[in-house]
C-alpha cells in the first residue's frame, strides 16, 4: 500500500477573530490629499443623518491583515491542496490562466451600464459563450444570467410557468424524484408549485410506469437530474420525456451532473425542454468556498421568448443587448449575471475545444468506475450497476461496528483527504457520495481507495480512532447542537 | 489536456480492474440511440498563450484600451481596491473549497464568514446578518418574501426610487406568488414621498421598501417610514446600494428598520460587467428563523476549542426541501471575502475618510455641474445626484465619449419622465480636474 498522505505536517496557527486583533490608531490604507474642499458633514447633512462612528471596526495595519487571512487561509483545504471528491459538486481543477483573463483590466473595471459600443468585447464574449452552451447540451438558446445553479432552476421553472400560463394555465404541481437535489423542490415552491415526489425503483432510476401514474393535467412539470444524483444514467429518460409531454407538461434538467456527457451525448436531444448548466461544476470555474458560481440555462426554441431579460444580439459585426421582449419573465439578478465567471467557463472551452471536454468526461467516467470497481469489495454498494462520474456507496458494513458515514468522513481528514458528500442522495441510508472528477491521476485515486480500506479495516479493529477522528486538524469534531441551539452568529465586544 | 492527469497509459491498467477494453466502452451505459455520433462543433483547443492574447485583445474591444473618465455609478461604483484584497482572493486555500460543509477542514472560511457577518451588523446596526445572497436586487427579492412569510399579508409598497433593477428582480420573484408590489413615488425633493406612503398603508402591508441612499442618490427618512410602516403592523427593509454610505449615515437598524439588506459589490469587488458581486442580508434578532441563506455559528469542539460551523440549517432547503425559507444553496463566499478584507483594511478611521473623500468630491461636482445643469433635487445626497440638462442627454453623452468621458447615465432608461436628467456619481477615483473637464465639456455642448 502506498503511504497514506497525512494533514500534520501544516503549522495550524491560533488566530484570533479579526475584532481581537489590531489597536487603535492603526491603519491598513492610503488615500491621495483630497484635491477639492473638505465639506464638513453637518453643513450639508441634518443632524439626525450623520453617524457617530463606526464601532466595532478593525484598526489593523497591512502586515497584520495579510497575516490574518494567511493564516484562516491555512486552516482550509481546497482543491489545489488535494482529491475532494465531494459528490454531486465536480471540484474538479480550476485552471490558473482563467484567473489571469478574468482580471483583465477591459474586463474586470468595464462598468455594466458603459454604451454598448464601449463593451463589445464582454458583449461578444457573452455572445459566443451562449452559442458554445447550447452546443454542448442541444438546447437552442442560453441565458447566462442566473447566479447559481439553484437559481437557475428558479429561472428555468419560471419561464416553465409562463409559458404554461400562456397557454391558459400555469398548472399547479410539478413531479420531483426522490433523488433530486433538495433545490428542485425548494425552487418549484417559490414558484408557487405543489411538489409531488417521484420513487425511483431498484434500479435506483426513474420507471415510466410510476411517472406515467402520476402525470396529468395539472402537473406543469418534472424536473430531472441526468445523470441522476446516483451517477446512473436515467436510461428511460425518452419515455418519460414523452408521457410528459402527451399531457401538456414540461421536462426541467437539471444539469448538475453534465460533466459526465460532454461530447457523449446531449439533454436535449432527448426532448428536455429547460437544462441549467453549474459552471462552476462542469466548466471548471472556481467554487470560492460557496461561491460565486453561475448557473446559464438553457431552453427549447418554444421557451426562448421567456428568458430574462436582456439578450445579446448580432447585428452586422456589431453586439447589443435587446431588451424590447414582452413575454420575457423579467430579470432574476440585476445587470447580466456573474460575468467574470462567465469569462473562466469561456476560457475552459475555449482551451479544451470539443475533444477536450469529450476526454474531461470520459477520463470523469473512468475515475468513478475505477473507484466503484476497487471499492464495493469493501464497501456496500446498493445499486451495483456501471455509474457515470460519480458512484455512491452506504456505511451498511460498517454500521455493525458503531460507524457511520459520518465517522469515515471524519476519519479520511486524518489522511489528507477532503471527504466525499455523506447522507445524500437520500434513497440511501448512510450514503458517501464520490465523485473524484478527471482532475485525478491513477496514483491520487489508488493513495485514496488504499486510505478507504485502511478505514473498513479500522472499523472492525479499531472503531474508537475512527469515532473520535479527526485527531490531526485544527479544531476537533464541532458542536452543532450547541450551535443551533443557542446560535452565536456574530461577534460582539 | 494538461488539466487531465491520466494519460492513455493508465487508462489501460484502470480500464481492466472495470472490465472494460477501451475508454469509449464507459459511454456504453448510454442507450445507444442517444449517442452523439459527431464531434461537438466547437472553436480548435487554444494554447494557454493563444488564448490570454485572443481574450486580452477582446477585453480591449470597443474601447481599444484607452483611458476613459466615468461618472456611471447607478448601483455598481467604480472605488480603488487595495492591493491586499486581491491577494487574499488568490489564496487557492480559498478559492478552491467549496462550502463548508465539513467544518474541520474549513476553518478559514468559517470564521471569514463569521466575521463578515458581524461586520455587516456593525454597519448596519442590525443584529444578525447572514453570509450572503447574489447581489443586492436579489437581497430585496429574499427580504420581501421573507416579510411576506412573517408577515402572511399581501401587500408590499416599495419606493419607485429603490434601483429599478432590484425591482425589476424583485418582482420577479414575486409575481409567481401573485404577490403585486405597489410603487410609491417621489417627492420633489428626491425622496420618497412619505405622504404618499402613509396613504398607501393599510393591514394588509407586509413590507415596505426603501433604499437609502435612493436611487436618485437622495438620503431618505428612515426613522419616519418606519414610523408609518410600524404604525400598520408592517416591516421596513432598507436597501443599500452603495454600502460606503452607512460609514457616514445613521445605521438603519437603529432608525426602526426590520430587515436591512443590500449590495457589497462597493466593498473590494470589481466592477466586472455587472459580476460577480454580494449581497448582504441582515434582520432583527427575532426574524433569525425566518431569514434565506447559510448562517455561520460559533461553537465548541470536543476539546472545548472554540470554532464554527454552519448553523441553524433547518430553514434550508438540503433539509427543509419545499418547505425551505429560500431555494438558495450557496452565498458568495469569496465576494463576501473580498467585502471583509476591505472593510478591515480601511476599518473604522479609512471607511469614514474614504466616504468624506466622496462626499466632498460630490460636493464639488454640484457646484461644478450645477453651474452648467442644473441640480434636479434639493435633498442632502452622498456620492450621487441627478443633474437637468437643458439639451438631450442622450447625444451630449455621445459627444463627450469623444473626449473620453463618459459623464453618468441618462435616467429615461428607468424614469420616462426625465428625459432631461443624468445620474452623476463621483468617486475618490475622479479628480478635480476629471470634474472640470466634465464640467467644461458639458458646458460647451450647452451653448452649441
Amino acid at each position: 500500500m502506498s503511504a497514506p498522505r497525512t494533514s500534520d505536517c501544516v503549522p495550524a496557527f491560533h488566530e484570533p477573530l479579526i475584532f481581537e486583533e489590531g489597536g487603535a490608531g492603526r491603519r491598513g490604507y492610503s488615500l491621495p490629499a483630497l484635491d477639492v474642499e473638505k465639506v464638513d458633514l453637518k453643513k450639508v447633512w441634518p443632524a439626525k443623518l450623520i453617524r457617530k462612528g463606526l464601532d466595532g471596526f478593525p484598526e489593523m495595519s497591512e502586515v497584520e491583515i495579510i497575516r490574518h487571512f494567511t493564516r484562516l487561509s491555512q486552516w482550509n483545504y481546497g482543491v489545489d491542496a488535494g482529491f475532494y471528491p465531494l459528490g454531486s459538486c465536480t471540484m474538479k481543477y480550476n485552471p490558473k490562466v482563467n484567473e489571469d483573463v478574468a482580471r483583465l483590466p477591459g474586463f474586470a473595471s468595464a462598468h455594466p451600464y458603459l454604451p454598448e459600443e464601449l463593451s463589445q468585447g464582454a458583449l461578444q464574449m457573452m455572445f459566443e459563450l451562449e452559442r458554445y452552451l447550447a452546443e454542448v447540451s442541444g438546447m437552442d438558446r442560453v441565458t447566462l444570467q442566473p447566479a447559481a445553479g439553484a437559481q437557475g432552476e428558479l429561472t428555468g421553472m419560471l419561464m416553465i410557468r409562463a409559458y404554461l400560463a400562456g397557454q391558459g394555465n400555469p398548472r399547479q404541481k410539478v413531479l420531483v424524484p426522490d433523488t433530486a437535489h433538495g433545490t428542485n423542490p425548494a425552487s418549484s415552491s417559490l414558484c408557487g408549485y405543489q411538489v409531488v415526489q417521484v420513487k425511483s425503483n431498484e434500479h435506483g432510476i426513474l420507471f415510466p410506469e410510476n411517472i406515467a401514474e402520476k402525470m396529468d393535467g395539472d402537473v406543469a412539470a418534472i424536473m430531472i437530474t441526468n445523470p441522476n444524483t446516483l451517477g446512473l444514467f436515467e436510461e428511460n429518460i425518452c419515455e418519460i420525456v414523452d408521457i410528459v409531454h402527451r399531457h401538456g407538461g414540461q421536462v426541467y434538467g437539471d444539469g448538475a451532473n453534465l460533466n459526465a456527457l460532454m461530447g457523449l451525448t446531449r439533454i436535449g436531444e432527448m426532448g428536455v425542454d429547460v437544462l441549467h448548466f453549474n459552471l462552476h461544476k462542469t466548466f471548471a470555474t472556481p467554487h470560492g468556498g460557496g461561491g460565486p458560481g453561475a448557473g446559464p440555462v438553457g431552453v427549447k426554441a418554444h421557451l426562448a421568448d421567456y428568458l430574462p431579460n436582456p439578450v445579446v444580439v448580432k447585428e452586422g459585426e456589431n453586439y447589443r443587448f435587446h431588451y424590447e421582449r414582452p413575454k420575457s419573465i423579467g430579470k432574476v439578478r440585476s445587470f447580466y449575471g456573474n460575468f467574470a465567471i462567465l469569462l473562466r467557463a469561456y476560457a475552459y472551452i475555449l482551451s479544451m475545444g470539443a475533444e477536450g471536454l469529450k476526454r474531461a468526461s470520459l477520463v470523469a467516467l473512468l475515475n468513478a468506475n475505477y473507484i466503484r470497481a476497487r471499492l464495493k469489495e469493501f464497501y456496500h454498494l446498493p445499486y451495483d450497476f456501471p455509474c457515470m462520474h460519480e458512484c455512491v456507496f452506504s456505511d451498511r458494513w460498517q454500521n455493525k461496528f458503531g460507524i457511520t458515514a459520518l465517522d469515515i468522513a471524519k476519519r479520511l481528514m486524518d489522511y489528507g483527504f477532503h471527504p466525499p458528500t455523506i447522507y445524500f442522495p437520500l434513497v440511501v441510508h448512510g450514503a458517501l457520495m464520490i465523485e473524484p472528477t478527471e482532475s485525478e491521476s491513477k496514483e491520487t485515486l489508488d493513495q485514496f481507495i488504499d486510505v478507504m480500506i485502511q478505514i473498513a479495516k479500522e472499523a472492525e479493529s479499531n472503531p474508537a480512532v475512527i469515532r473520535e477522528a479527526p485527531h490531526q486538524t485544527k479544531v476537533s469534531r464541532l458542536d452543532e447542537v450547541l450551535a443551533n441551539r443557542k446560535p452565536k452568529l456574530r461577534w460582539k465586544p | 489536456m494538461r488539466y487531465i492527469p491520466n494519460a492513455e497509459r493508465d487508462w489501460e491498467s484502470m480500464l481492466s480492474v472495470i472490465g472494460h477494453k477501451r475508454l469509449e466502452d464507459l459511454a456504453a451505459v448510454l442507450p445507444e440511440g442517444l449517442r452523439l455520433q459527431r464531434p461537438l462543433n466547437l472553436p480548435s483547443p487554444l494554447a494557454e498563450m493563444e488564448l490570454v492574447e485572443s481574450l486580452r485583445r477582446l477585453s480591449e474591444k470597443g474601447t481599444e484600451g484607452k483611458k476613459w473618465i466615468s461618472f456611471l455609478g447607478a448601483g455598481a461604483y467604480n472605488h480603488f481596491i487595495p492591493a491586499v484584497v486581491d491577494h487574499i482572493l488568490r489564496r487557492s486555500e480559498f478559492y478552491t473549497a467549496y462550502t463548508p460543509y465539513q467544518p474541520e477542514i474549513s476553518q478559514g472560511t468559517l470564521q471569514a464568514i463569521f466575521e463578515f457577518q458581524t461586520l455587516i451588523c456593525q454597519l448596519t446596526g442590525m443584529d444578525v446578518a447572514n453570509a450572503s445572497v447574489y447581489d443586492g436586487a436579489s437581497a430585496v427579492a429574499e427580504a420581501v418574501l421573507m416579510a411576506q412569510r412573517i408577515k402572511g399579508r399581501n401587500r408590499i409598497l416599495i419606493s419607485r426610487m429603490v434601483h429599478p433593477e432590484s425591482q425589476t428582480v424583485t418582482q420577479t420573484y414575486t409575481h409567481p406568488l401573485s404577490l403585486p408590489l405597489e410603487p410609491i413615488p417621489y417627492s420633489a425633493d428626491g425622496t420618497t414621498d412619505l405622504k404618499a406612503l402613509a396613504k398607501a398603508m393599510s393591514g394588509e402591508v407586509s413590507a415596505v421598501v426603501l433604499q437609502q441612499p435612493n436611487f436618485f442618490g437622495c438620503l431618505e427618512d428612515v426613522e419616519k417610514a418606519a414610523e408609518i410602516a410600524h404604525a400598520h403592523g408592517a416591516l421596513l427593509v432598507v436597501a443599500i446600494q452603495e454600502p460606503l454610505s452607512l460609514a457616514l449615515i445613521h445605521p438603519p437598524g437603529q432608525l426602526g428598520a426590520d430587515i436591512a439588506v443590500g449590495e457589497g459589490q462597493s466593498f473590494g469587488n470589481s466592477l466586472n460587467f455587472g459580476g460577480p458581486y454580494v449581497g448582504f442580508f441582515a434582520a432583527k434578532e427575532a426574524y433569525l428563523r425566518a431569514m434565506p441563506g447559510r448562517l455561520v455559528g460559533e461553537t465548541l469542539d470536543k476539546d472545548g476549542r472554540r470554532g464554527f460551523v454552519l448553523a441553524v440549517a433547518t430553514r434550508e432547503q438540503h433539509i427543509r426541501r419545499e418547505k425551505a425559507t429560500s431555494n438558495i444553496c450557496t452565498n458568495q463566499a469569496l465576494c463576501a471575502l473580498a467585502a471583509l478584507v476591505y472593510m478591515a483594511t480601511f476599518g473604522k478611521q479609512g471607511l469614514r475618510e474614504l466616504a468624506e473623500t466622496n462626499l466632498s468630491k460630490t460636493e464639488y461636482a454640484k457646484k461644478k455641474l450645477g453651474s452648467v445643469g442644473s441640480l434636479r433635487f434639493s435633498a442632502p445626497t452622498f456620492n450621487e445626484f441627478v443633474l437637468t440638462l437643458p439639451v438631450d442627454p442622450v447625444p451630449v453623452l455621445a459627444g463627450l465619449r469623444a473626449e473620453g468621458i463618459i459623464g453618468g447615465l441618462a435616467l429615461k432608461r428607468f424614469f420616462p419622465e426625465m428625459a432631461g436628467e443624468i445620474l452623476v456619481c463621483v468617486t475618490e477615483r475622479n479628480s478635480q480636474n476629471d470634474v472640470d473637464r466634465f464640467g467644461d465639456a458639458l458646458g460647451r455642448r450647452r451653448k452649441k
